[in-house]
């Protein structure tokens, strides 16, 4: 039944079960539209049974019964522990320092983990214009630890965002600590191809290959020339069980897991 | 004193060409029936607010209602892009200004509130104050910190759909309740939507339900199905598939007019844009009731 598969899944599919197992039983995670909404009902109906999910709508300990399209949905609130105003979400939960995990995105993660989700080109004048800050930039800052998930293309990691939308390192590890926010930035930002983990100085290194991805194809697709960790780790295949999971019971119109 | 009137009375006594108006809900109890009465009754220049603007501001936008957007996440949740206000920003044809999502209710906190204005931890994201003036900065007195600040924001008029109210404006919301709260403390003008309208009792007989009191309501409008394609908790399921067509629908200018035409100005009301929706949408809209457990407030 576990077994490993061949390697039959989408670029998200592998994104979605590699985030979910950065998650501890236990942990309590702000969540975020599409992926990481899809990641954290994953990693709670495997192996964190008792993962706190919490919504910027103001629910606490959502039990959704399906997959909800959006993070608003009326199934994150039926059998929910608690319900409470955006206000109180992002003072009491998020500032106060309960929340142990966010999960970010965005269309820029650049060389030290900074996020732009708001705009390609100048802010005055967007030549693409992205959604914006949502709960992210409280979460960046604010958030114990934070995850991002992104499929690995040249045009999503360049060396610099245009924008900031939510602080990774800015330009090191010390810039970051002089500004005081308490949260411990990006750990770990997980593509289609591997995952990138900071470096003493907050710079994002290659860490871990997914089975059947190379060295070549990381920086290849990598805006900066991206260091490479002494001992790059694989990480373990997917398993059918959590492949079922996802497709029949969390995402079976494939809204989120299709494509790419 | 009842303040019961129809919609259509309360947008035009409440909505005034170049007013902010704030329609409220997060995803949920977006009162979708105001904003189609605002467009049928063709107001201009309104500086539009919301957290998320939803699929109710990119209909307004579309409709030519509104000249800025005040937001902190546009998109269509779930879905993708919010295309015509994205669209509109590109071109420069919308003003706007953009938030966070804490930022944006840390403004109206502090306009519900009566503060002189909100303050916030620094967040080491540097963009968003560079490019918004209204983020400000100053020293904490005790500390001597950097603290973040913004300016109330106090909407002329707050709309708010709700699952009851008595005909005064007392209003029992349950479900998600985003910044319904701060909207109608906010507001200079509010106007309550409501699924049903209730005698005063059963609003008194459960009074921590009571999230806006009557004394700050201008009017109470019975409108069932306000809040659809967004969803009223208990009363209807959000039409999840609406979110997705609007996404076809709002690549191509001639369908939105096509739709606009059809389903706003071509109906009266909100009772008849329902109907139209027909026997099988409500059928799928239609919710299994599952109630919480009574609280005992005791006879005293």
């Amino acid at each position: 039944m576990d077994q490993p598969t061949s390697p039959q899944y989408t670029a998200s599919e592998l994104m979605c079960v590699n985030a979910a197992r950065l998650l501890r039983d236990g942990d309590v995670v702000f969540v975020g539209v599409g992926l990481p909404n899809l990641a954290c009902n994953l990693a709670r109906r495997t192996h964190a049974p008792n993962l706190q999910m919490i919504y910027e709508a103001g629910v606490i300990g959502a039990r959704p019964s399906k997959l909800p399209l959006s993070i608003g949905d009326p199934t994150l609130v039926s059998g929910a522990s608690s319900v409470c105003g955006m206000y109180d979400i992002f003072t009491l939960y998020l500032q106060r320092g309960n929340v142990d995990v966010g999960f970010l995105g965005g269309a820029q993660i650049d060389r030290f983990g900074n996020i732009n989700a708001t705009v390609i080109g100048d802010y005055a004048h967007p030549k693409v214009r992205l959604p914006g800050s949502g709960g992210s930039q409280e979460m960046g800052g604010w958030a114990n630890r934070n995850y991002i998930i992104t499929p690995h293309q040249k045009r999503r990691f360049p060396e610099k965002v245009d924008y900031i939308t939510s602080a990774g390192f800015l330009g090191g590890r010390k810039q970051r600590e002089a500004t005081g926010v308490r949260g411990g930035g990006p750990l770990v930002v997980v593509t289609n191809l591997g995952l990138l983990e900071p470096d003493e100085n907050g710079e994002l290194m290659l860490t871990a290959l997914h089975p059947g991805c190379t060295v070549e194809q990381v920086k290849d697709n990598t805006g900066w020339d991206i260091k490479i960790a002494s001992t790059v780790k694989e990480t373990l295949p997917l398993k059918s069980s959590e492949l079922t999971l996802l497709r029949e019971e969390l995402d079976p119109e494939g809204i989120y897991l299709k494509g790419s | 004193m009842s303040k019961l009137c129809s919609l259509k009375e309360a947008i035009s006594n409440y909505v005034h060409d170049g007013d902010t108006v704030y329609c409220a809900g997060f995803t949920h109890l977006i009162p979708f029936a105001a904003g189609h009465e605002i467009i049928r009754q063709g107001r201009r220049d309104l500086t539009l607010a919301r957290a998320t603007p939803d699929l109710i501001y990119d209909q307004m936008v579309a409709a030519g209602c509104a000249k800025k957007l005040i937001f902190s996440y546009i998109g269509n949740p779930g879905v993708g892009s919010l295309r015509i206000v994205r669209e509109q920003l590109e071109s420069g044809q919308l003003a706007w200004e953009e938030y966070s999502h804490f930022g944006m209710i840390a403004r109206l906190q502090a306009g519900a509130a009566g503060l002189p204005f909100a303050s916030m931890n620094q967040t080491a994201a540097p963009d968003l104050e560079k490019n918004n003036p209204n983020y400000r900065r100053v020293k904490d007195p005790y500390t001597g910190r950097e603290v973040v600040t913004l300016p109330p924001l106090t909407p002329d008029v707050g709309i708010i759909h709700v699952q009851r109210a008595d005909a005064k404006g007392n209003a029992h919301i349950w479900g998600i309740i985003g910044e319904q709260k701060e909207v109608a403390f906010a507001s200079k003008n509010v106007i309550i939507t409501a699924e049903e309208i209730v005698d005063e009792d059963i609003i008194r007989s459960d009074p921590n339900r009571t999230l806006i009191p009557e004394l700050i309501v201008k009017a109470v409008c019975l409108v069932p199905h306000c809040s659809h394609p967004s969803y009223t908790q208990g009363y209807s399921d959000r039409d999840n598939s609406f979110y997705l067509n609007w996404d076809k629908i709002s690549e191509d200018p001639a369908a939105v007019k096509a739709w606009l035409d059809e389903w706003v100005y071509g109906v009266k009301d909100a009772e008849e844009y329902w109907q139209k929706l027909g026997a099988e949408t409500h059928k799928r809209l239609a919710v299994k009731p599952k109630f919480a457990a009574p609280v005992n407030y005791g006879d005293y």
